[in-house]
């Protein structure tokens, strides 16, 4: 993992320092509330319905063990002992108190962690794929490039104040683990045909109201040229993005204005004037920045043995084999597994945890996974390296603290925005609809059956909960002041994103669980052999799932 | 006199903007809009004192800089403060066009704002309101380290480390 030195530290340290004197000229009434309002943003700190709000940047989703006590650790002092994972791989604390949030970052600022340009018009937390660096169809781990990339937007000076928020996202394999189509700007790692590496550029993807799909605008930008090409891209975007509709301020809608074409060009001619100049990387950059992210000591491992053993462990017991096969994921060294540690059981809001949970994946992190984990934008927690013959000792542990729900990838490991139980923005509630899908299909055989199967709800057109991109998308919607739920089918994010067709009129809360049941009876009456909820639904359209669910509902 | 925040220390302000309905340049230091300067181009050679133009952070400065960078003042109007067009604006002054003489921000823009306007190449600040600056200049200073390349710093801190 990325280590500070004295410069970033001191950095973090001075924006601590900063923010803690802006907050106390605020309480003071020397900074106006509309004047306070982007400052405070920029650290991540929103006042919401309830109290305030802090996000906190975990870049690329990247944490180690240290950093999730101190979570914990800050959790208990500061809030009610639990905190809540993003759908963008940050960390969120629901009830500190604004005069306390200084003292909350200089703690932070310790496990070199921080809460900058989490929130607000400037460049956010880049994202990443949860396998990063272990995924077995990786072209190249997209970890020191993200690490370069937050560096570089670190307190930019020219790009603090876009015309609305920016978000990167980089892919490092062939498979799309990181929406990053679905991202004002989405790199994908490549190698040329002289094997050189670069990055297919794409710009103007996104969610929210107006949900589209990244355009590339770069076949191949050599690597060294990144930093330079991103300044181009945000130089022509805050300077011609439009500023006068925010819901028209995204680059998403200059670069359909333009085109691509257009805005490509534009770009070009920016970076005609910057390339080559001291922005552009240096092999010794590249050096220092990958001795951060090298690969553990694995041991050698007979892997064939060692699968075999796993599947007489797995024979014997049911629930471990069950979560063995929702849960893990084979990596590229023989012998080991990815684990995905669940934070959707029943009856909780997805992507919360406790203190006391926080501190036991810590402590699997460090008996297991060399001290490190990551977040995922599904809301879970991944532990890379683990060697197969800890499994089961591993599984028992998480089970007991309620981090081993054997349900990842299927129906019941929804994508889910705190929406109207939280969130001012919000037309509906959706925790609850979560909880009501949850229960409903409670019968895990059923569930594995249905599959691999993604569930996504948002409380408004806002999107935080991706539903624009579920195979099923909900979607809470206002009339007359009653909660209604919009159905969507067919959204994916992966390299194959497309995003969700509305079903027909929307339902009361009351019918949403028949609703969602009517979508699985048509899929498991239509499906042939193996085949996904999505593959079916791209085969035999929309309409057989229409006429299920409207035909009764008369 | 008005007082504005230059190179870091507090000074008088010798410039007016000429009236908007000016016939003529009155005698001293003036700033002119970017209107009015195409207006008195031919009278600007005769003035008597200095003139310098206010530019808006969405103009095209691609085509109607040339002239301007012999002046020995270029100001960057802020909307308001959240609108931070003027940033690049002044980052190409600076970098693209080597232009070397005040630039300074008026309008909108914060306290808050001082030291990435400093970065990006802007030297004077004319707060609209009466503010105290030399409490303000504080925020000049909010950094001493930072990551990347801008007006102020040649090398990314990738080639200093
Ligand atoms: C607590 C109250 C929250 C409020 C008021 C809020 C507000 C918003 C708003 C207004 C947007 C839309 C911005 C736009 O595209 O124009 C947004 C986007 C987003 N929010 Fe939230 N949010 C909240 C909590 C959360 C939480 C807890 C998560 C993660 C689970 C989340 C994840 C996201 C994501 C991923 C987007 C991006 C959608 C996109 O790519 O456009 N938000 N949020
Ligand atoms: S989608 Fe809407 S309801 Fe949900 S968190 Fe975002 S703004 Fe709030």
């Amino acid at each position: 993992m990325y280590k500070y030195d004295n410069y970033d530290h001191k950095i973090v340290n001075e924006r601590v320092e900063q923010f803690r004197d802006q907050t106390q000229r605020y309480l003071a009434g020397e900074i106006a509330d509309e004047e306070f309002l982007p400052l405070r943003l920029q650290n991540g700190l929103y006042l919401q319905r309830l109290a305030p709000m802090l996000r906190i940047a975990v870049p690329y989703g990247m944490l180690s063990s240290a950093q999730v006590r101190k979570l914990a650790h800050i959790s208990r002092v500061y809030d009610k002992g639990y905190v809540h994972f993003t759908t963008r791989q940050n960390i969120q604390l629901n009830w500190p108190a604004l005069e306390e949030v200084p003292d909350i970052l200089s703690e932070l600022a310790e496990v070199e962690m921080h809460a900058i340009q989490t929130s607000g018009n400037c460049i956010r937390n880049t994202t990443t794929d949860q396998f990063a660096g272990v995924a077995r169809d990786e072209i190249e781990d997209p970890r020191p490039w993200c690490e370069l990339i937050r560096q570089w937007s670190t307190l930019h000076p020219e790009f603090a104040f876009l015309p609305r928020k920016f978000k990167i996202a980089v892919c490092g394999s062939e498979e799309d683990r990181a929406a990053f189509l679905l991202h004002d700007i989405g790199l994908q790692l490549v190698k040329n045909d002289a094997g050189e590496l670069g990055f297919e550029v794409f710009v103007g993807g996104g969610l929210g109201r107006t949900p589209i799909i990244g355009s590339s605008i770069r076949k191949f930008l050599p690597k060294q040229h990144l930093l330079s090409y991103l300044d181009a891209i945000l130089r022509v975007y805050n300077r011609f993005g439009n500023r006068d509709n925010k819901y028209k301020a995204r680059i998403k809608i200059l670069v359909k204005a333009w085109t691509p074409e257009v805005f490509a060009e534009r770009v070009e001619a920016e970076w005609e004037h910057i390339k080559d100049g001291p922005s552009t990387l240096t092999d010794t950059e590249f050096a220092r920045v990958k001795s951060f992210f090298p690969l553990p000591q694995y041991q050698t491992i007979d892997g064939a043995d060692s699968a075999k053993q796993l599947a007489t462990t797995a024979s014997d017991n049911i629930a471990f084999s069950r979560w063995l096969d929702r849960n893990t994921q084979l990596q590229k060294q023989a012998g080991y597994r990815s684990v995905t540690l669940s934070l959707k059981p029943a009856g909780v809001a997805p992507g919360d945890v406790t203190d006391k949970q926080l501190e036991t994946i810590a402590d699997l992190a460090d008996r297991y996974s060399f001290g490190e984990l990551r977040a995922t934008h599904n809301q879970n927690v991944v532990l890379t390296d683990v060697v197969e013959s800890d499994l089961f000792e591993l599984w028992q542990q998480a089970k007991q603290s309620g981090l081993a729900t054997p349900t990842i990838g299927t129906i019941n490991d929804m994508i889910c925005c705190p929406g109207g139980d939280y969130c001012s923005l919000a037309n509906a509630k959706s925790i609850p609809v979560a909880e009501a899908i949850q229960r409903k299909f409670s019968d895990l055989d059923y569930v594995y059956d249905l599959g691999d199967l993604e569930l996504n709800i948002s409380g408004c057109m806002n999107a935080c909960g991706h539903h624009h991109i579920g195979h099923i998308g909900i979607l809470g919607v206002d009339k007359k002041g009653k909660e209604w739920y919009q159905i969507q089918l067919g959204g994916s994010a992966n390299k194959n994103a497309a995003l969700g067709k509305v079903l027909g009129p929307s339902l009361s809360r009351d019918e949403i669980t028949d609703g969602i049941e009517k979508l699985l009876d048509v899929y498991v009456e239509n499906r042939i052999a193996d085949e996904s909820f999505l593959n079916t639904y791209q085969r035999i359209g929309i309409e057989k799932f229409k006429e299920r669910v409207y035909a009764s509902t008369t | 006199m008005p007082q504005l925040l230059k190179d870091n220390r507090v000074i008088e302000d010798s410039w007016t903007y000429l009236a908007e309905d000016a016939q003529s340049l009155p005698d001293g230091d003036l700033l002119l809009s970017y209107a009015q300067w195409q207006i008195f181009s031919d009278q600007i050679e005769a003035h008597r004192g200095n003139v310098g133009v206010v530019i808006e952070g969405n103009a095209e400065i691609e085509d109607i800089i040339e002239p301007l960078l012999k002046l020995p003042l270029i100001a960057i109007n802020f909307p308001k403060f959240a609108d931070g067009r003027g940033f690049s604006v002044a980052s190409l002054l600076r970098d693209r066009y080597n232009y070397c003489g005040e630039i300074r921000a008026v309008g909108g823009f914060i306290r808050d704002q001082l030291y990435l306007l400093s970065r990006c190449g802007f030297n004077a600040f004319k707060f609209i309101e009466d503010i105290d600056l030399s409490e303000a200049s504080k925020s000049l200073e909010d950094f001493s380290e930072t990551y990347q390349v801008s007006a102020d710093q040649e090398n990314p801190l990738f080639r200093r480390r």
